[in-house]
């Protein structure tokens, strides 16, 4: 798992690369962890490269929602898989989080 | 095709899981999605296996077996951890109450439930034995 990073002014965009388990989930949450992340007005994640998540990565963003909400962040979701959302339905997530088609729509929000 | 391997209990090793749980489907032409729900069950199991019965101690062992007969889908997974999982203590979790208080586990097994057609695990003795099992179309 690679996560790569974008900032603009009011937006962090992490770029997901590989497969999230209960061995990589460690470096998301790390990331996520990280006080300046609720310096952003949104927190965006882009899951093209994202091939795999198991509950330990969906853990992750579970874990950290309240959080952001609480700071005034939005957290969304594009360019998702259809496996890895697959994964969000089967669990009911796709209707606690925010998960748009592309990252036009996420920037829209 | 290779239908068993061991695995000692590192979280490093559910990659090598996944990786021989879809080699060993390849063949049966399963969409992208119910490949991936198979794929996902049983890195569930084995990480929970390895994570909370057998508390990453490397020098214990994980041996999956898998078949497929009849178009169902078996996969067997034995351990010889003290601690094995009582289904009997399952609960549906709220996902909404899980946001509140940030919790980060305890959803793993529900994945599992919802994705396989039975689930059995098995103690005997200090050997514990997990099926899963699931119709592949």
């Amino acid at each position: 798992m690679k996560i790569n990073q974008q900032t603009t002014e009011n937006t962090l965009t992490l770029s997901l690369d590989g497969e999230l388990d209960a061995s990589s989930s460690v470096l998301l949450d790390s990331e996520l962890t990280k006080p300046e992340v609720l310096d952003y007005k949104k927190v965006l994640i882009d899951c093209q490269r994202l091939n795999y998540i198991s509950s330990a990565g969906l853990g992750v963003f579970i874990s950290h929602l309240q959080r952001f909400q609480d700071a005034g962040v939005k957290l969304v979701f594009f360019n998702m898989q259809e496996k890895v959302h697959n994964v969000f339905e089967i669990l009911g997530l796709d209707a606690l989080m925010t998960i748009v088609p592309s990252e036009a729509d996420a920037t829209a929000l | 095709m290779k239908n068993a391997i061991r695995i000692s209990c590192s979280r490093h090793n559910l990659k090598v899981v996944r990786d021989f749980v879809s080699a060993y489907l390849a063949t049966y032409g399963l969409s992208d999605l119910q490949l991936n729900q198979i794929i996902l069950a049983v890195d569930e199991v084995v990480a929970n296996l390895i994570i909370h019965a057998n508390h990453e101690d490397e020098s214990q062992f994980l041996d999956l077996r898998l078949s497929v007969e009849q178009q169902v889908f078996e996969i067997e997974i034995q351990d010889d951890s003290k601690s094995s999982y009582q289904p009997s203590l399952y609960k549906e979790p709220d996902l909404q109450e899980h946001i509140r208080i940030g919790k980060k586990g305890g959803v793993g097994m529900t994945l599992v439930n919802r994705i396989m057609d039975r689930v059995e695990f098995v103690t005997i003795g200090s050997h514990n034995v997990c099926r899963l099992y699931k119709r592949i179309v």
